[in-house]
């Protein structure tokens, strides 16, 4: 059977300065199908949707809605040729309910009416096995909820042409795999969907089609079915790579950070970690699973002496010494001042790690500015080592002089981690150290978390991506909602025991551990 | 469904790259060129007179005689000076537009030993003393502000402005104190100024321009001076590597005053001999301009301060040329600041019209 087009673009160009998003892309969706765009990150995925979604116009090339050439300048225009897009980044309104975020903004009769909305969700809902309450609040709602909400949102609307961005990147396998169950059955429906992604097994269980990108251009479409992983990497690379992480066994670990019963509270009085214990051993990898917002970052600052900390103790174990020390209480300089080396990677990259308007020297210097007497800065040391981390890290850049911000997302990373390991660390944290980097970028990063290990470093790495989790970590302490709700070890378990543990919410502590 | 045009809009905006640094000046200078032309249009529409006049009675005004341009020059140092003083709260994204109060400030403390001392205390004793007055009453006025939104984030924008309020209430409060005829007048006390050298205005230059290369150092070489760079850059990264907020903050602000009080000195004690609410003469704002302007490095603050200067004394001269109203200079001056800021998104991004025949392009 022949399918009708949905969507087709030609020859669509987006540049934003010098860098080109997207050069010369044509592709088509056609209706009733699912069409995966894979490609790394930076690779052009989002911008091109943007462009259909109106919320960026190409500068050249033509987009073809169901057959006729289209211009969308804006979101509302979208809308008018029933395209819908759900964004990486949730656009609710916190403080309203499901039923009114649905309806805020739209116009004509009836708008105001909230029971009538309520039906009409309801009626959606059961079209496509949604689960919903339209009376509950966002605030009130997990991630997937509020996605839940997003994707509702744009049906309401009407769209017969969906294009979700990154779905599954805050998703629990199981959440995941409902979201796939919704997906084909819009597809059945005769819906056009896009999801945009860089798992490959993801787009091999989902999808009819796959596009590729790479570095903004368009590479080709192949039928899923003919597709496998290492076809699919090797489109989106450019050349064959092997995806294995090396795990090595660990060497003599000892007890290097011990924490026990940590409790924090927000400013709005909410536990954020409660009785968390657990201990971090020297050559190892100690993965921290959970989903987004669990208190994983609450965690690594506690740790790091940039959360306040309302109980519990954070014990080091000085390798050199052999003494112990507490370190609650103490702010980031008294923990460097008492001798602890450790390194932070923390997820906030250019918000906290680094400083994105200042160049790779200054940017190394701030970890070791008090360094030397005087009331004058010393940029010759920054600069040797920002100098040996670009040609060992092999971070592209213009030169160390050169703003961070204007680096590439690996790049970034690469000059965060080269930093903190250079400080040769005793205990390494790293929070989604390989969020948003390309593959060859984010196996530098395994790499060199195992060279850590190697060392004798105890590494901590909280990761989204349960696959690198299991392949890389040597134990996985599983959080739920500020608890741990399971430690694992990573080589006698599957995604689907973390996925639970994910998701479990009563806890009985102490006698678990 | 509703049927579209298959149009492109007209025009769209793209962000460029990096551009070099001879066509960004090249696009600056294009600006200034435009907005004095536009000046000039503005004035040969009011007066029918020839623009040439104009431009003729601007540059006199600034330049025309030696005094003219010892005058110009005093008042570029004065601005500077009050420029330097907001800066290093600037880079920290403390936003300081008190430092009209924080002069005044330091002014009056400048009147007040003046006043009470000049008699009784011998000259040199007496400038240290001035000084010191100024610098540390200054200090406070910055200060108190500082230690709000440090301690509990209070908004610097609106405390630093009222606080200027309460600085021009104090001094009218103390002019009415110390002058008992009531004519609201405190008559200058040059027997308490501060020494000459040279004429009367090398003094105030002279200690602008030290000050100038001092913070220009301190903000781009001193551990200060990263400090205050990253806290404002990101306080989170600041935390991070352990610097302490709070005190970087509080340490900064004083140094913000201190430098106020040294603006409220040298127009107190070197200039006037005397002190009104209007002796800051709203240049604590105009300030923060001539930062921003010269994207808060010190060295380039001495162009913008001149600029600004120039404009000031020049429109001055046009008003009294041609009998026109004050209004004339603030025209000129705002037409000439729309111009320099406007260009900055030109420098930062280019408009891309549509083809006029896209068939042939497809």
């Amino acid at each position: 059977m022949q399918k009708q087009t949905a969507i087709e673009l030609k020859g669509v160009t987006k540049t934003f300065g010098t860098t080109v998003a997207n050069k010369n892309v044509s592709l088509t969706v056609n209706k009733g199908e699912i069409l995966s765009v894979l490609g790394e990150n930076g690779s052009g995925k989002t911008t091109l949707m943007n462009m259909i979604a109106g919320i960026y116009f190409p500068d050249e090339g033509q987009i073809f809605i169901n057959g006729e050439e289209a211009v969308i300048r804006s979101p509302k225009d979208a809308f008018a040729y029933k395209i819908g897009m759900i964004h990486q980044h949730f656009k609710l309104v916190d403080v309203l309910s499901a039923a009114e975020n649905i309806i805020l903004g739209l116009r004509g009769e009836g708008r105001y009416n909230l029971n009538k909305a309520a039906q009409k969700i309801k009626q959606i809902s059961e079209q496509y096995g949604f689960e919903i309450n339209p009376k509950k609040k966002i605030y009130a709602m997990s991630v997937s909820e509020k996605q839940t909400v997003e994707i509702i949102k744009v049906l309401y609307r009407g769209a017969d042409i969906l294009i979700l961005d990154e779905p599954t990147a805050v998703l629990t396998p199981q959440e995941t795999q409902k979201l796939f169950d919704v997906l084909r059955r819009m597809r059945d429906d005769g819906k056009a969907i896009v999801i945009i992604t860089h798992k490959l097994h993801e787009v091999l269980s989902l999808s009819d089609k796959v596009a590729v990108l790479r570095k903004g251009e368009y590479i080709g479409t192949i039928e899923t079915r003919e597709a496998n992983e290492a076809i699919l990497t090797e489109m989106m690379v450019g050349k064959k790579i092997t995806l294995n992480i090396d795990r090595l066994d660990p060497v003599s670990p000892e007890d290097r950070l011990i924490v026990s019963d940590l409790e924090c509270v927000n400013r709005d009085g909410v536990k954020v970690l409660d009785h968390i214990d657990f201990t971090a051993r020297s050559g190892e990898i100690l993965g921290i699973a959970g989903i987004a917002g669990s208190g994983q970052r609450e965690l690594l600052e506690a740790i790091a002496g940039l959360q306040h900390i309302d109980a519990g103790q954070i014990i080091y174990h000085d390798p050199k010494t052999g003494k112990e020390e507490n370190l609650r209480d103490k702010t980031p300089l008294q923990i460097r001042d008492l001798g602890v080396r450790l390194s932070f990677v923390p997820e906030d990259r250019l918000g906290m790690g680094l400083v994105g308007n200042m160049d790779i020297v200054d940017n190394m210097m701030l970890r070791s500015y008090r360094k030397g007497k005087g009331v004058f800065l010393q940029r010759k040391p920054p600069k040797t080592l920002a100098e040996k981390i670009i040609d060992e890290l092999e971070v592209v850049t213009p030169g160390p002089s050169t703003p961070v911000r204007r680096l590439s997302g690996g790049n970034v990373q690469k000059v965060l981690v080269g930093r903190e390991i250079a400080a040769s660390p005793t205990v390494l944290m790293a929070a989604y150290p390989v969020r948003g980097l390309d593959i060859n970028s984010s196996y530098l990063i395994y790499h060199l978390l195992n060279q850590q290990k190697q060392k004798g470093v105890a590494v901590i790495f909280v990761g989204e991506d349960l696959d690198v989790l299991l392949a890389l970590c040597d134990r996985i302490l599983v959080i739920g909602s500020g608890h741990v709700t399971g430690l694992v070890d990573a080589r006698h378990t599957t995604k689907e025991e973390i996925g639970l543990l994910m998701t479990k919410t009563e806890v009985k502590h102490h006698e678990e551990a | 469904m509703k049927k579209h045009e298959a149009r492109e809009p007209l025009f769209h905006i793209v962000k460029r790259a990096q551009i070099p640094l001879y066509q960004g000046i090249l696009i600056r200078v294009a600006a200034i060129v435009l907005a004095l032309l536009t000046c000039a249009a503005v004035f040969f529409f009011l007066t029918q007179k020839s623009p040439v006049d104009f431009y003729r009675s601007m540059f006199n005004g600034a330049f025309g005689t030696e005094r003219r341009i010892w005058n110009m020059a005093h008042q570029m140092a004065i601005l500077l000076c009050i420029s330097l003083a907001v800066t290093p709260a600037f880079k920290m994204r403390f936003w300081n537009i008190g430092a009209e109060g924080q002069v005044l400030v330091g002014g009056l403390a400048c009147a007040a030993i003046m006043f009470y001392f000049r008699q009784s205390v011998p000259l040199p004793l007496l400038w240290v003393m001035m000084t010191l007055a100024s610098i540390l009453a200054s200090m406070v006025w910055a200060i108190i502000p500082a230690i709000f939104k440090a301690n509990w984030n209070t908004n610097e924008t609106l405390f630093t402005l009222m606080m200027n309020y309460i600085a021009t209430q104090l001094v009218a409060y103390f002019i009415n104190v110390w002058v008992k005829s009531g004519s609201g007048v405190l008559n200058p006390m040059p027997d308490a100024g501060l020494p000459k050298l040279g004429n009367a205005w090398t003094l105030n230059i002279s200690v602008v321009a030290v000050l100038t290369v001092i913070l220009y150092i301190y903000l781009r070489f001193s551990k200060h001076g990263y400090e205050i760079a990253v806290v404002g850059e990101s306080e989170n990264t600041a935390r991070y590597i352990g610097v302490n907020v709070k005190k970087v903050i509080l340490r900064t602000m004083m140094l913000s005053g201190a430098i106020c009080g040294v603006a409220g000195l040298l127009i107190v004690g070197g200039t006037s001999y005397t002190i009104n609410a209007n002796s800051a003469g709203g240049q604590g704002f105009t300030a923060i301009m001539v930062s921003w302007l010269a994207k808060f490095n010190p060295l380039l603050m001495i162009l913008t301060s001149f600029l600004i200067a120039f404009l000031q004394r020049g429109t001055n001269q046009v008003s009294n040329d041609f009998k026109m109203d004050n209004s004339i200079s603030n025209i000129v001056t705002a037409i000439i600041l729309f111009f320099i800021i406007g260009c900055e998104f030109f420098i930062n991004y280019k408009l891309v019209f549509r083809k006029p025949s896209k068939e042939d392009a497809t």
